[in-house]
């Protein structure tokens, strides 16, 4: 199938090609192509229900665990496609990281919350481990806030620092994609700023999707924007085009409010 | 287009429509106004229209002022925001011209007071066929922002031209009628002003007829030599 015919600045991270899933005999998503473009902030928008959340979890394959879900189509990273019969979800999740919307710190210390990845990964050396844990807490903004109470229990830190955290946890193994679902839904303005700020750091390093339903959220961290109706994605553009010259009369009633 | 969940929202934006039709409606009636009392050599017409630039210049506060209320409180995207950013943009046009139709009416002021001379530079050229240029093309502008016309727009982009050549013939008539009689300078540059003042008001019109192509298609047209032949 042809690539859609968006203008990117960088190279195509993944690529979506007729995706269509369905829950049961329920359809989720339909006939869905995209590319995701690499070091840039992708964000998907839409009403609730249309399908981006479920967009977001095919990227990881995160759906596979919902029973009766079928997938058409095909998702692929760096040009492999993630849903052929030798990849491992497992190493995919790795290289294709997840940060919800409440954020979910392990009832563990905050080192461990962050070095919990490597550890399955099969990082065992106490430097390399506690050199892991720094780096990712840095890469998340939240090293300078914590440095001192590396021990102390994760829960004990304010939402919008246990989603910094699970950002750090994200990070710590290593991956490519970051997939964000509405990670600052939960936040107070100052958090969110911290994390949109972060998103832009991050971005340097790191392919970031995020959906969220806040539109100026979208506005102020993406680079591209999808837009998702009724499980189909209607509108996929430059941020900048579409908030400000949406081709599809669809995307400019939801953008502008004039909806439902 | 459906309107607008948030019905507050929905409300102030036609208020802002409203208000720049208002604008535009009592700009067109001084520029009217002011070639009426040029040519009718009424002074206290003229008085008025130069008074009644204050109500123009409140209403040009008045629109950027509600315009920052929307920006602020509604963070509007897409048409909503082109529609701001033109309404922002045209009131600086149609505050110029109101200004010009105040400096029309002061010319038609001092021109009444001034004792005509024989044969009279008045009848060299024909004012009112270039007034009512710039009072057409100001008229289509706000037509095609009211109706989002953007091919009336363009046609107006287009009638520019036609002004401007105007304004170039009566120059060099009065310039002509000069050379030949030093002492009808002061009366003559007077209207050579006026001349000027309306081939002005059909620049600010071009302005607004770019900027409603801006809100209807999203694109700019400003800055180009040539208005292109179709959008």
């Amino acid at each position: 199938m042809a690539a859609p015919a968006v203008q990117l600045d960088s190279a195509v991270k993944m690529a979506v090609r007729g995706l269509t899933v369905r829950y049961g005999d329920t359809p989720a998503l339909h006939d869905v192509t995209m590319d995701v473009p690499e070091r840039r902030v992708t964000a998907l928008i839409g009403p609730s229900g249309c399908g981006k959340s479920t967009f977001l979890r095919c990227f990881n394959r995160m759906n596979d665990t919902i029973r009766g879900t079928r997938i058409t189509g095909e998702v692929t990273l760096d040009d492999e496609n993630i849903y052929g019969p030798d990849v491992d979800p497992v190493e995919l999740r790795r290289r294709v990281g997840m940060v919800f919307q409440r954020s979910n710190p392990f009832p563990k210390s905050i080192f461990d919350n962050v070095a919990f990845g490597p550890r399955i990964h099969g990082l065992k050396d106490p430097v390399a481990l506690r050199e892991v844990v720094e780096r990712s807490l840095q890469q998340a903004a939240l090293w300078d806030e914590v440095e001192d109470r590396l021990d102390r229990s994760a829960l004990d830190l304010s939402g919008g620092q246990q989603q910094r955290l699970c950002i750090a946890r994200a990070l710590a193994v290593e991956p490519d994609v970051i997939l964000m679902d509405e990670p600052a839904s939960a936040l107070d303005p100052i958090a969110t700023a911290k994390i949109e700020e972060l998103i832009q750091e991050l971005k340097e390093t790191y392919t970031i999707v995020i959906v969220t339903h806040n539109m100026q959220q979208a506005a102020r961290v993406s680079d591209f924007t999808g837009y998702f109706y009724l499980g189909r994605l209607i509108e996929f553009g430059a941020t900048d085009r579409v908030f400000t010259n949406p081709t599809k009369q669809e995307t400019e009633d939801y953008i502008t409010g004039r909806f439902g | 287009m459906p309107l607008h969940t948030d019905r507050g929202y929905e409300q102030q934006l036609s208020s802002l429509r409203a208000s720049v039709l208002e604008m535009g409606g009592l700009v067109e009636d001084q520029i009217a106004q002011a070639v009426r009392a040029l040519t009718e050599s009424d002074a206290t017409l003229a008085k008025t229209t130069i008074e009644r630039d204050h109500t123009v210049n409140r209403l040009d506060v008045e629109i950027d002022e509600l315009c920052l209320k929307i920006l602020a409180l509604h963070q509007p995207a897409a048409r909503d925001l082109r529609l701001i950013t033109t309404a922002l943009k045209i009131t600086t046009d149609l505050e110029r011209i109101g200004d010009m139709a105040a400096h029309i009416a002061e010319r038609a002021l001092e021109l009444d007071a001034e004792p005509p001379h024989e044969p009279k530079a008045d009848s060299m050229i024909d004012l009112p066929l270039i007034a009512n240029l710039a009072r057409s093309m100001l008229h289509r502008s706000l037509d095609a922002f009211v109706r989002e016309d953007a091919d009336l727009a363009l046609e107006v982009c287009r009638s520019d031209d036609a002004i401007d050549k105007l304004h170039a013939q009566l120059f060099q008539a009065l310039l002509a009628f000069m050379v030949g009689d030093p002492t009808t300078i002061a009366r003559t540059m007077r209207l050579l002003f006026v001349s000027k003042y309306l081939e002005r008001v059909g620049d600010h019109a071009t302005n607004i007829a770019e900027m409603v192509i801006f809100l209807v298609k999203g694109r700019s047209i400003r800055h180009m030599d040539v208005p292109p032949r179709e959008l």
